[in-house]
């Protein structure tokens, strides 16, 4: 006879399988709990459940659309792998991706009436700067004084999204504007060219593609993907064979950081076109669910990027024909994470069930 | 300047400081059995929501309160299983936590934007923190069981070997700092607003957990704390108000700002740290059968 119920047994070494298994589970689970939330809300779950994951993307435009919200999430949370390998907690990306969003767009907005072809190449690596600096704060306060970058790097996104709301309706606010809190347009050349006539997919799809190329060469080919992956399982074999660990917080931030600010300037410059006050639905947080659901591995990440980003377009879709509050979305994706962390135990442990007699 | 003014402000402060010595206590106490809940701007927020509506449906403030506090500790024993009995990762169940509390709390309180209500007089809240800061630092001092508590926090492994449950310990502890989070987000809806808006409270959530690392995870020092962060809130509104010639964003600035800095400030002492923080902070606890 058994036990009813099971109990957890340590495993001697970490399940691959499961490690594959693990992100399906828990979108599996996240679903099944969705029509379950949909049903107690009075709807029917299987067109509720239609509305919300597939009519979103039965047509070109959708497609288009879910690349659109893909590429910020999957470019920064390639850039919170560099961090989350190694246990450094940033979660400041929404900061980082904000400042980028400043200095790029900064570019941009000087530039306003220049159109010539250096001027995207700058406002991307003024993205790129804006968001390191912004991500090396943390990295210094860590470093250099012990400082949790849990919290400060939290505290800079308030911080960073107060300098936008400063800029937008003060010293940038757009003269013809009729006092709308928004910056004047960049002009045609400061803007993501379309990679498809009439659909909004830009070309920060190409980067995001590269940058995650060059990031699994990186981590797989490279010293330094050893290294971070080194201090992250056992920092004491890492201090044991001589890596610095500030140079990896530093490197991992400011690698993070510019990818995330990369990410920012792709929005102002691709489908918004301006600055103003709500530039991203909180990428920044949600690229965090990303990583983890991606297993911060960069194949993983392109596909939870698009998982995730369907559930902003399921949301607004929601929104739109079944009138549930768009927030809806932060719920399954809440769901996600906690149904993917509960299932991570299959990793490194196993159910059985014990012999009583 | 005259005495009404100071009086006045005093008295603001006290009022805007009560959320957080509610949230920083709650998570203190979860922190000091050694688990860290990242949750707590979500808790709050959905304690601030079900409070507000089972006010305006019922009428009853009792009843508010008590759905609230009900909703954190729902929020926290989810948590609590998924940390205590499935092991995972502390910080990122509870980043989910706060995103999933974000989402339920403005999907369940989207037909309630800018219903009026009475809001309560928050007089009674603000003696009511000043009094469970003392009871939690006398019961972690002054009893054997915050003393098993401490324990626990500070090596699961002998407190386990001593035949402590470690788990029924944790369990009860993150339930706790779940229903002062709830608590906070109620006072925030009913007493301090009084009313409901999407992520009305504004990173005090967050700011409650800084508060922890800042009090060295002693009781009284959370007092300190807040009421260092309630004065800069309140003097950069007083002060916004004034119609300085400075933008009033740099002024909004100034409460994370200040976070960080003393963040900073204390932090700077690494051994200070090391001794003060719980040694089982984050660490799960593993039996091994």
């Amino acid at each position: 006879m058994n036990s009813l119920f099971p109990s957890i047994v340590s495993r001697s070494q970490s399940s691959g399988l499961m490690n594959f298994f693990v992100p399906i589970i828990s979108i599996v689970l996240t679903l099944i709990t969705g029509s379950i939330i949909f049903v107690l809300l009075g709807f029917d779950p299987i067109y509720a459940l239609y509305t919300f994951f597939i009519s979103p993307i039965s047509s070109t435009y959708g497609i288009s659309e879910l690349f659109v919200k893909a590429t910020p999430l999957a470019l920064i949370a390639i850039g919170l792998s560099y961090c989350f390998k190694n246990n450094i907690y940033n979660i400041g990306a929404e900061g980082q991706l904000t400042m980028g969003a400043i200095f790029g767009g900064g570019i941009g907005i000087f530039f306003h009436d220049t159109n010539a072809f250096w001027l995207l190449p700058l406002m991307i690596f003024a993205g790129a700067i804006g968001g390191a600096l912004w991500g090396l704060i943390p990295a210094i306060l860590k470093t250099k004084f012990n400082t949790n970058e849990i919290l400060t790097s939290l505290m800079l996104v308030y911080v960073a999204l107060f300098i936008l709301d400063y800029l937008v309706v003060g010293p940038w606010k757009d003269p013809f504007g009729y006092s709308f809190p928004k910056s004047r347009p960049f002009s045609e050349s400061g803007r993501m060219p379309l990679l498809f006539d009439g659909l909004r997919v830009h070309f920060g799809l190409i980067i995001t593609l590269f940058l995650i190329f060059v990031s699994w060469f990186i981590f797989s080919k490279t010293i330094f993907g050893f290294q971070l992956k080194v201090s992250g399982y056992s920092p004491k074999a890492a201090r044991y064979a001589g890596f610095n660990q500030t140079t990896l917080v530093f490197f991992a931030f400011a690698i993070c950081g510019a990818f995330a600010g990369i990410a920012g300037l792709a929005e102002v410059s691709g489908p918004i076109g301006l600055l103003y006050r709500d530039i991203s639905p909180n990428y920044g947080f949600t690229a965090i669910i990303v990583a983890f659901l991606g297993r911060l591995h960069p194949i993983g990440i392109i596909f939870a990027s698009l998982v995730i980003a369907l559930t902003y377009l399921g949301a607004e879709d929601a929104q739109l024909f079944l009138q549930i509050p768009s927030a809806v979305g932060f719920i399954f994706q809440g769901l996600v994470l906690f149904y993917l962390l509960g299932a991570e135990l299959l990793i490194n442990y196993k159910l059985t069930y014990k012999k009583l007699l | 300047m005259n005495l009404d003014l100071i009086f006045g402000i005093l008295q603001i402060v006290l009022i805007a400081t009560t959320p957080l010595v509610f949230a920083g206590i709650g998570e203190l106490v979860t922190e000091k059995s050694g688990v860290l809940n990242l949750g707590v701007e979500g808790m709050m927020l959905v304690g601030a929501v079900s409070a507000f509506i089972i006010l305006v449906i019922t009428g009853s403030y009792f009843l508010a309160f008590f759905v609230s506090i009900l909703s954190g500790i729902i929020m926290s024993g989810l948590f609590a299983f998924l940390v205590l009995f499935l092991m995972s990762n502390q910080i990122a169940t509870g980043l989910a936590l706060t995103i999933f509390g974000i989402g339920l709390s403005s999907m369940l309180g989207k037909q309630y934007i800018g219903t009026p209500i009475d809001g309560l007089s928050p007089w009674f809240f603000v003696i009511f923190s000043f009094l469970i800061v003392f009871l939690v630092s006398y019961f972690f001092y002054k009893t054997k069981a915050g003393l098993i508590l401490r324990a626990v926090g500070e090596s699961h492994n002998s407190a386990h070997a001593l035949g402590y449950s470690v788990i029924k310990i944790r369990f009860l502890s993150i339930i706790f700092g779940g229903s002062m989070c709830a608590l906070a987000g109620s006072y925030i809806s009913i007493c301090y607003a009084p009313m409901w808006q999407e992520g009305m409270t504004a990173g005090r959530g967050w700011i409650a957990l800084a508060l922890v690392v800042f009090a060295t995870w002693k009781p009284e020092r959370v007092l300190i704390g807040a009421y260092i962060f309630g004065g800069v809130t309140i003097l950069q509104m007083n002060l916004q108000a004034l119609g300085l010639r400075f933008p009033g964003q740099f002024f909004s600035m100034a409460p994370y700002v200040a976070t960080i800095i003393v963040l900073v400030l204390i932090s700077s002492n690494k051994l200070r740290i090391k001794l003060s923080a719980p040694a089982s902070l984050t660490i799960p606890f593993y039996k091994g059968r």
